[in-house]
C-alpha cells in the first residue's frame, strides 16, 4: 500500500478516456462502480468540453455481484452501440472491475458488433494514466492501421503524421497549431494528427505518410515505435520546445523529407535570443532552478533554463518511471541526479532542501513553492484549468520559445527592479512590511491585501498567463516569511538543532533581499549547527555567506 | 440497461397515502448508468466538521484521483484524508494487507499527534476483495487506545451514493455516544452543517427557551453527545437514513418536518421542535418571528425572478426532493422532474406532500434516457453534476452545479436567499451576458 493525499497521475482507465475523448466516432464502454464517473467531470470542467466525454459505464452496484455483472455489461455495450453509433469501441475495466474479472473483451466480442471492438488491458494496481493512454493509442493504432500505406506521387510533397496530441495534455492544443504552421512553412504536410481529432479512418490512413512526428513521447511513443516497425514509416523524436530544439527539429525533419530547412532558420524567428541578450536579463544569469514535470517537459524545459536562459539547473525530475532512463542520462548532464518519483512530499523536501529562485513544474510544484515562498510556473501536466487559456500559447517552436520566455522570466523580479530593491531595501518606504503607497495602507494590511489577491485568484494581474506571474510581487509587498511559523513533518527534519537567531542578526537578516533570505537563513542555521554555536549573531551570517560562498 | 425501470406506483399504505390530492404520486424508477459521486465524497466536508477526525480512504488510484478531483485546492493544505492505495502485492494475500495497513495508520499517527479520532474509509476495491475493516478498526483501536479511536465504514460507490457517505459515517459514529441515563429531553440536530448554520441554530432555539440542544456530529470527535430514550432528534439532512435507524435503536425518538430549506421549511422545521418540547405557540412565533420575516423579505425579490421557471433535477445528493418543494412553495418554480439517487419517502412525507401534484418524481438514473427526457421538456433550469453542465450549456440549457448546494451554507431563515440566489444566478447571468 502506497500512503498518499495527492497523486500526478490518474489510473489508466482514465489515461484511456484521454484518448477516447480526443477521438472523433469512438466510444469507451468501462466496466466501473457509479464513483468512477467522476472523471467526466476531467474533461468538462478543466478542458471545458462542450460534449460528453464518449464514455458508458456499468455503473454495476454490490446487489449486481451476486447476479450477473457480465449481463450488465454486455447490455451496456449493446445499448451504447445503438445509441451512439460509433465506428469503433474500446472496453475495458477499471480497478474495482479488474478484481470481479468478468473479461470485457470476450463479453464484448461474443455481441458479434459490426464495427471493430477493442479490449483494453489495463492494470489499474500495476499502472498509471500515461502509461493507459499510451496503451489505448497503440491498440487502436495496431488494430485499425494495418493495411500498407498508398503510394504517392513521386512530385507530391513529403507527408507526416502528428502523434500524441491528446485531451487534457498539457497545451497540446495550440502546439499543434505552431508545429503544424512550422512544417506548413517547410513544406511538409500533415497526413493524420492523432489521437487528436482523428477518427478510426484517419488512423487507417496512419501508413499513407512518409515519416512520424511523435511530439508527446508519454502518449505516443509506442505506436510510432510500431508503425516503424510494420510500416517502416521513420519518426522525428526532437522535441521542439525552445528555441535551439526547434531549430534542430526544422533540420531534422528537413533531412528527412530531402527539403531545404534555411529559410525557417534565419534569425529573428524568435524573439527569445534577443529577449534573453538584452542587458535586462543579466539578472537571470545563474538563477537556481528546480525543475518537475512529465519527463519529457522537465528535459525540454531545463535545457531552455541552462542554455536559453543561462539559468543554473539544481534539481530535475520527473513522476512518470516510464520515462527514468531519459530522465537519468539528462540530470547526469546537468551534473544531477534525477529525482524520479510518484511521491510529492519526496519532491517537496527536494525543493525545501535546495532552496531554489525558481520553481518549475506542475500544479503541485506551484503549490509547494507558494508553501515555501518562492516564485513558480507551471510547465507540465497534470492539468490544471489555468493550463487552457483562452488565448494561443504553446510550449512548442518558435512562438513557443516566446512564450516560455515569459513563463520562466515574469515570475521573478525584473532585473532593474531588482537593483533598486537591493539599493533601498532599508528605505523607510521600501522595507519589506511597507505596503505599496498608492495602497494607502499600513505594512501589515498591506501584506494581507497582497495574500488576499493572491486567493482571489490574481485576476487584477496583467499577466495570468501563469497563475505565480505576480506571486514575486506578492511576497515583496510585504509576505515576510518565516520558516518556524510552517509546521510540518519535512521541516524540522533538515535543522533539528539550529541555535537561535539574535534580535541584531535577525534584523541584518531582514535586509537581505526575500528570494535568496530563506537561502541565507538555512545556510547559516546549518553553519551555526555544525559549529556548535549557542546563538547566531550577525558575524555568524557573515561567517556563513563567505564560508557557503567558496 | 433498462431491467427494473418503469413506473411504479406507491402502496396506498405509504406515508403518502394523506395527500390531499386525488392520485399518488407516481414514481420512476431506473437502473441504468449513473452519473453520481460515490460515497467517499463526503470525506472533503466531513474533515471539515469533525476537527480532530482522519479519513483514510482504503482503496485504489481511482479513489485518491477522485477525491482530489472533488476536494480540488483542498488537497494542497495538508489535509486531513488521504488514501492507502492497494497494489499488487495487497490483492495477493489478506493477511499483508492487513499487515500494510497497520503499519500506513502507524506512520499517519505518528506524523499527526493532533488525530483522535481515525476513520477508516472502506472502497469499491476494499469491498470486492472482502478487506475487513470493522477488524482492523477494532485491532487498531486497542493498538492505539486511549489516545486515537478508530472506526470503519464504507463509501464505496457499489454500496453508497454521494451523500451516503456521510449517512454511513455518522451511522458508524452513533455507537461512540455515551449512553444517556438523563431523564430530562435533550434535542439533537443530526447531520453535518457548517459551523455558522450551527450558531444560527443554536441561537433559535435558546430564544425558543431549548437549551439542551447538541449537534451531531460534534466538531470535536471527544464532544460526542449522549443518546439515549430521553434524545428527541431533528434531522437536519435528508440523507441520513441509516443514520435516524441507528439513533432510534439507541432509543432517540425522531421528529418528523420538512427540511429547512427556504423560510417555510426552516418554521416548519423549528415548529417540529417547539411542538415535541411544549413550547407556546407564543413564544415560538416571538422566537422566530424576526428571521423569518427577515428570511421572507430577502425571498421576496428572488420569487419575482423566480416564478413560473420550470426545473428539472438530475439525481445527487437526495436533497433534490426538499430543494424542489422550497423552490416550488417558496419562489413558484414549477419542477419538471425531481431526480434523487434515493428515495427515502418516510423521511421525506412532509416535503413530498408539498410538492406540486404533477412533478415526475424519479429514483436512481439511466443517465442517457434522462437526458432525453430533460431535452424534450426543455426547463429552464437544469440542476445537475459537473460532468453534464458544460455539454448541456452548450445545447443552450441554464444549468445550476448540484455539489454548490453541498457545499455552501443553505440551511435555515438566514441562508435561505443564499440558496435561492443559487438558482438565480445562472439564469441572471444568461440574462446579462452579450457575448
Amino acid at each position: 500500500m502506497q500512503l498518499t493525499v495527492w497523486t500526478y497521475e490518474g489510473p489508466p482507465h482514465v489515461g484511456a478516456m484521454r484518448i477516447a475523448a480526443a477521438m472523433q466516432g469512438v466510444h469507451f464502454v468501462l466496466h466501473a462502480p457509479q464513483g468512477d464517473t467522476y472523471a467526466d467531470l476531467l474533461f468538462t470542467m478543466i478542458e471545458r468540453r462542450d460534449v460528453r466525454p464518449p464514455v458508458t459505464y456499468t455503473t454495476f452496484q454490490a446487489r449486481d455481484l451476486g447476479s450477473d455483472t457480465a449481463a450488465l455489461f454486455k447490455t451496456a455495450v449493446a445499448e451504447a452501440y445503438a445509441r451512439f453509433a460509433p465506428q469503433c469501441m474500446i472496453v475495458g475495466a477499471s480497478c474495482t472491475a479488474e478484481l470481479i474479472q468478468d473479461d470485457p473483451g470476450g463479453l464484448a466480442q461474443a455481441l458479434d458488433l459490426p464495427i471493430p471492438v477493442l479490449p483494453l488491458d489495463l492494470p489499474s494496481y500495476q499502472k498509471k494514466e500515461n502509461w493507459g493512454a499510451a496503451e489505448t493509442f497503440y491498440q487502436i493504432v495496431r488494430a485499425l492501421a494495418k493495411n500498407p500505406g498508398r503510394t504517392k506521387d513521386a512530385s507530391a510533397p513529403p507527408l507526416c503524421n502528428l502523434l500524441g496530441p491528446t485531451a487534457l495534455g498539457f497545451r497540446h492544443r495550440d502546439d499543434l497549431v505552431e508545429i503544424t504552421r512550422l512544417l506548413a512553412e517547410l513544406g511538409v504536410g500533415v497526413n493524420v494528427v492523432a489521437p487528436f481529432e482523428a477518427t478510426p479512418d484517419d488512423i487507417a490512413r496512419l501508413p499513407d505518410a512518409d515519416f512520424n512526428v511523435l511530439m508527446y513521447p508519454e502518449i505516443g511513443d509506442q505506436a510510432a515505435r510500431w508503425l516503424e516497425k510494420t510500416h517502416g514509416q521513420p519518426c522525428i523524436r526532437t522535441i521542439p520546445i525552445g528555441y535551439a530544439a526547434t531549430r534542430a527539429f526544422i533540420a531534422e525533419t528537413a533531412k528527412l523529407a530531402g527539403l531545404d530547412p534555411t529559410p525557417l532558420l534565419t534569425p529573428n524567428r524568435s524573439r527569445l535570443p534577443w529577449w534573453s541578450r538584452s542587458v535586462d536579463s543579466n539578472y537571470l544569469t545563474g538563477k537556481r532552478v528546480f525543475i518537475f514535470g512529465d519527463a519529457t517537459h522537465a528535459i525540454a524545459v531545463a535545457r531552455v533554463a541552462r542554455d536559453e536562459l543561462g539559468f543554473e539547473v539544481v534539481g530535475l525530475g520527473c513522476y512518470n518511471r516510464e520515462f527514468a532512463r531519459e530522465m537519468r542520462a539528462a540530470a547526469a548532464s546537468y551534473g544531477l541526479e534525477a529525482l524520479i518519483t510518484d511521491d510529492y512530499l519526496l519532491v517537496e523536501d527536494a525543493i525545501d532542501r535546495l532552496q531554489p529562485e525558481l520553481v518549475l513544474g506542475t500544479q503541485m510544484e506551484r503549490h509547494i513553492a507558494k508553501r515555501l515562498g518562492l516564485p513558480c510556473a507551471v510547465i507540465s501536466a497534470p492539468v490544471h484549468v489555468q493550463d487552457f487559456p483562452a488565448r494561443y500559447a504553446p510550449v512548442m517552436g518558435f512562438e513557443g520559445a516566446n512564450v516560455l520566455f515569459d513563463t520562466l522570466v515574469h515570475p521573478l523580479v525584473m532585473g532593474l527592479e531588482e537593483h533598486l530593491l537591493a539599493m533601498f531595501r532599508d528605505d523607510f518606504e521600501f522595507h519589506d512590511a511597507a505596503g505599496p503607497s498608492h495602497l494607502h495602507t499600513a505594512g501589515s494590511s498591506a501584506a494581507k491585501l497582497a495574500s488576499d489577491r493572491n486567493r482571489a485568484g490574481r485576476s487584477d494581474s496583467a499577466d495570468t498567463l501563469y497563475p505565480d506571474a505576480t506571486h514575486s510581487d506578492d511576497v515583496r509587498l510585504g509576505e515576510v516569511r518565516s520558516d518556524d511559523a510552517r509546521s510540518g513533518p519535512s521541516d524540522s527534519a533538515h535543522r533539528p538543532s539550529a541555535p537561535p537567531w539574535s534580535p541584531e542578526a535577525q534584523a541584518e537578516l531582514m535586509k537581505i533581499p526575500f528570494f535568496v533570505r530563506g537561502k541565507a537563513r538555512r545556510n547559516t542555521e546549518l553553519f551555526a549547527a555544525e559549529r556548535g554555536l549557542p546563538v547566531i549573531g550577525v558575524e555568524a551570517l557573515y561567517d556563513a555567506k563567505s564560508h557557503f560562498s567558496r | 440497461m433498462s431491467d427494473g425501470g418503469g413506473f411504479a406506483r406507491l402502496p396506498s399504505a405509504a406515508p403518502l397515502r394523506d395527500r390531499d390530492v386525488a392520485e399518488p404520486m407516481a414514481i420512476l424508477r431506473e437502473r441504468g448508468q449513473r452519473e453520481v459521486f460515490c460515497g467517499l465524497t463526503g470525506i472533503v466536508w466531513l474533515h471539515r466538521k469533525i476537527q480532530d477526525a482522519f479519513f483514510l480512504v482504503v482503496g485504489s488510484r481511482t479513489c485518491a484521483h477522485l477525491i482530489q478531483s472533488a476536494a480540488g485546492v483542498m488537497v494542497f493544505a495538508e489535509p486531513r484524508f488521504a488514501t492507502a492505495i492497494m497494489e499488487e502485492r495487497d490483492l495477493a494475500g489478506l493477511a499483508d494487507a492487513n499487515e500494510e495497513l497497520d503499519r500506513i495508520v502507524e506512520r499517519l499517527l505518528a506524523r499527526r499527534p493532533d488525530i483522535k479520532l481515525l476513520f477508516l474509509v472502506g472502497s469499491c476495491p476494499s469491498e470486492v476483495i472482502k478487506l475487513d475493516l470493522s477488524r482492523a478498526a477494532a485491532r487498531l483501536s486497542a493498538r492505539h487506545s486511549p489516545g486515537v479511536r478508530v472506526l470503519n465504514y464504507s463509501g464505496s460507490g457499489i454500496e453508497t451514493t454521494f451523500t451516503q457517505g456521510e449517512d454511513a459515517c455518522l451511522a458508524s459514529l452513533v455507537p461512540e455516544a455515551p449512553v444517556s441515563e438523563e431523564v430530562a429531553q435533550d434535542l439533537l440536530v443530526v447531520g453535518a452543517l457548517p459551523d455558522i448554520v450551527e450558531d444560527q441554530f443554536q441561537r433559535l432555539f435558546a430564544k425558543m427557551g431549548l437549551e439542551r440542544v447538541s449537534f451531531f456530529p460534534p466538531r470535536r470527535s471527544g464532544a460526542i453527545p449522549a443518546i439515549g430514550p430521553n434524545t428527541r432528534f431533528l434531522l437536519a439532512q435528508p440523507f441520513l437514513t441509516d443514520t435516524a435507524r441507528a439513533l432510534e435503536a439507541r432509543g432517540a425518538t425522531r421528529l418528523s418536518a420538512q427540511f429547512p430549506f427556504g423560510a417555510e421549511g426552516a418554521a416548519h422545521w423549528f415548529s417540529a421542535a417547539a411542538k415535541a418540547f411544549g413550547i407556546s405557540q407564543e413564544r415560538f412565533d416571538e422566537a422566530i418571528g424576526p428571521a423569518r420575516a427577515r428570511a421572507e423579505r430577502a425571498l421576496a425579490p428572488l420569487r419575482a425572478e423566480l416564478q413560473g421557471k420550470s426545473i428539472f433535477f438530475f439525481p445527487d445528493s437526495q436533497l433534490e426532493p426538499c430543494l424542489a418543494r422550497f423552490l416550488s412553495q417558496e419562489l413558484g418554480m414549477r419542477p419538471l422532474e425531481v431526480g434523487t439517487p434515493y428515495l427515502n419517502q418516510e423521511l421525506l412525507a412532509p416535503d413530498l406532500l408539498a410538492l406540486p401534484k404533477q412533478t415526475r418524481l424519479s429514483e436512481g438514473q439511466d443517465v442517457d434516457r434522462q437526458l432525453d427526457r430533460c431535452r424534450a421538456q426543455k426547463p429552464d433550469l437544469v440542476v445537475c453534476g459537473l460532468g453534464l453542465a458544460n455539454p448541456l450549456e452548450r445545447e443552450g440549457m441554464a444549468t445550476k452545479w448540484s455539489i454548490e448546494l453541498v457545499f455552501s451554507p443553505v440551511h435555515g431563515f438566514d441562508c435561505a436567499a443564499d440558496l435561492a440566489n443559487l438558482f438565480a444566478r445562472p439564469l441572471r447571468r444568461r440574462a446579462g451576458l452579450k457575448v
